[in-house]
């Protein structure tokens, strides 16, 4: 692990200029190149590179149309345009069709920060999970979106990628692990679980950090692939350690934690406590004040950590 | 390419096809699909560079049924050029059926892309039109718009994006038949003036009657010695064409006739047709 930080739209970006050799991918923009980092695409590759205004709506039909005709698009804005105003032409002209779309929707989440509410989009992911088809991944740092963008290139089929604005600090390296629908242990532990995803594998590193000093063994599992979710790795995680607490910057309705509870709760009941968005639109304010005033942060998976063990012991 | 006189014979095999197609469904898109029956045929028979038996052919034009409710009559053109067996329309809107109600990509070969949800196939077809520029190669795009449709604010941005890239090998097909399922398209939501709008956006606009075989033969003549600018020829049908009770009526946009009702369209369809073999 380095202390190198650096932003997963950097990851998205830099990757798409190294897998770029592939005539296959075509890159579009809704007026955004800079802030998705699709201007290196655009600088490599211009032929390839379309500037498609702020129309998302037309951005992904030519999208879907141009992945029909046997390209591979990158459809490039923020999460809270794509999915959220377009959610008919991914359901039908994108999914229905089977069309080979790749999404990459950055500035996902709380931590977008001053932007405000409007700019912080916290249900993408239940959203994206609920289409036919689509695969949903959420990676946790730079080095892991180079994998993510590089696998999901060479997948047949509609994949969501879902990335953030800020530097982040570096959880994996390139020699991590890294595969579309298998969840990753980053920390084993006996007591209980903790799975997240993004930017909260940070925090449930750290949360499992202190539980250590508390005596407690936390298992941390980063879970990128939200859809199709590692039905296995998660019943042995429940098997083993009886407990689950999940971690997103997401709503905690029909995101990671529900992905996650969908499992437990059909196959193997454990207790479970879900960190995430409670409901509620977000505000303007620095990242960090935001994770703390909504409960997005280390402590606050500590809490639930406590909680949850409570719960198992009865 | 099939001549006139057989173009006029295959539009009313498809106005019949249609009538009993959604009849034997209970259920479907009448007006709409007996209206673009000519401009099916000639498009099927006529115009599109295509090979039914090899649906995936890369240098085949394109065709893109954006309005996917009067799919019958593209389902009917389809069998009748040898895409699948007629016999396979009397599955339409039935279970385990490849004819589902809007048309599936995914289950019928030759269907380009799927469509159901109004004002997304002209972004499809821009999207297939650019790729071709991409790769320099020469098929065309052809896309069926209905009126109402651009209702939706997606295709104007999908109509900007072909004025962008001078997209000159893609054609736009307006179904222009004045009416949509609340009423008259003017009062529902104000459409005109179409053409002025469309050469506002710097399209190429050209006029037809869309129930003439023998005009639509002449525009899509004329559509292949245009260059520089994307093509939308504005097709003026009638909704119903070619059955008494159902002309300009915005009642049978989505309604199936009655058993005795299609009896009757059927006869006066033959009646119809023994014209056309008269005159032949």
């Amino acid at each position: 692990m380095t202390s190198e930080q650096k932003a997963t739209r950097q990851g998205y970006g830099d990757a798409l200029l190294e897998i770029g050799e592939n005539e296959k991918i075509v890159v579009l923009s809704a007026d955004l190149s800079e802030s998705t980092k699709t201007n290196l695409f655009e600088e490599k590759y211009p032929k390839r590179f379309f500037q498609c205004g702020v129309a998302e709506q037309n951005m992904v039909g030519m999208a879907a149309g141009m992945a029909l005709s046997g390209k591979i698009p990158f459809v490039s804005t923020f999460a809270a345009f794509v999915p959220n105003r377009v959610l008919d032409q991914i359901r039908v002209s994108v999914c229905y069709n089977d069309a080979n779309v790749k999404f990459g929707s950055t500035h996902a989440g709380l931590t977008v920060g001053e932007d405000g509410a409007t700019h912080q989009a916290m249900e993408d992911i239940a959203v994206m999970r609920a289409l036919p088809r689509m695969t949903v991944i959420v990676p946790c740092d730079y080095e892991e979106t180079k994998k993510a963008v590089a696998q999901a290139a060479a997948i047949k089929g509609p994949v969501y990628l879902r990335l953030g604005r800020n530097k982040v600090r570096a959880m994996t390296n390139k020699e991590t692990p890294f595969h579309i629908g298998k969840a990753e242990t980053f920390k084993n532990g006996k007591d209980l679980t903790i799975i997240a995803c993004g930017v909260m594998v940070k925090e449930a590193m750290k949360a499992a950090a202190e539980l250590e000093r508390h005596n407690i063994s936390a298992e941390v599992v980063n879970c990128h692939t939200i859809k199709p979710i590692d039905k296995d790795k998660i019943l042995d995680c429940a098997k083993r350690t009886g407990a689950i607490v999940t971690a997103e910057e997401h709503q905690r309705y029909g995101g990671l934690g529900s992905a996650v509870a969908e499992v437990v709760v059909e196959n193997y009941p454990v207790p479970m406590e879900f960190i995430a968005m409670n409901d509620s639109f977000g505000e303007s304010g620095k990242p960090e004040e935001l994770l703390k005033k909504y409960h997005l942060t280390s402590d606050d998976i500590f809490s639930a950590a406590k909680q949850v063990l409570n719960r198992k012991k009865k | 390419m099939e001549e006139v006189g057989h173009l006029k014979y295959r539009a009313n095999a498809i106005r019949q096809d249609i009538i009993k197609m959604i009849s034997n469904a209970g259920s479907g898109h009448p007006a709409g699909a007996l209206g673009m029956a000519d401009v099916f045929a000639v498009l099927y028979f006529h115009v599109l560079n295509h090979d039914p038996k090899n649906p995936s052919w890369e240098e085949r034009d394109r065709l893109i049924l954006s309005n996917g409710h009067i799919c019958a009559a593209r389902y009917s053109a389809m069998a009748h050029s040898g895409y699948f067996p007629i016999k396979e329309l009397k599955t339409f809107r039935k279970i385990d059926s490849r004819l589902q109600g809007h048309p599936s990509y995914e289950d019928l070969p030759g269907v380009e892309s799927s469509s159901g949800s109004l004002g997304q196939g002209l972004s499809i077809a821009v999207g297939m039109a650019l790729t071709a520029k991409l790769d320099n190669a020469n098929h065309k795009v052809y896309c069926i718009l209905s009126d109402g449709e651009l209702d939706e604010g997606s295709v104007w941005e999908s109509i900007n994006a072909a004025n962008k890239w001078n997209l000159d090998n893609l054609i736009v097909i307006l179904d222009r038949n004045n009416i949509q399922i609340s009423g008259d398209t003017e009062k529902v939501w104000p459409l005109n003036p179409l053409r002025k709008k469309f050469e506002a956006f710097n399209w190429e606009v050209l006029d037809v009657d869309g129930n003439d075989v023998m005009k639509l033969v002449g525009v899509f003549d004329r559509v292949n010695h245009l260059k520089g600018k994307p093509i939308i020829v504005i097709a003026n049908t009638v909704p119903g064409k070619g059955v008494s009770f159902m002309e300009n009526k915005a009642e049978w946009h989505g309604k199936p006739p009655a058993k005795d009702q299609a009896l009757y369209a059927l006869k006066e369809l033959s009646v119809k047709l023994r014209k056309i073999e008269d005159d032949f």
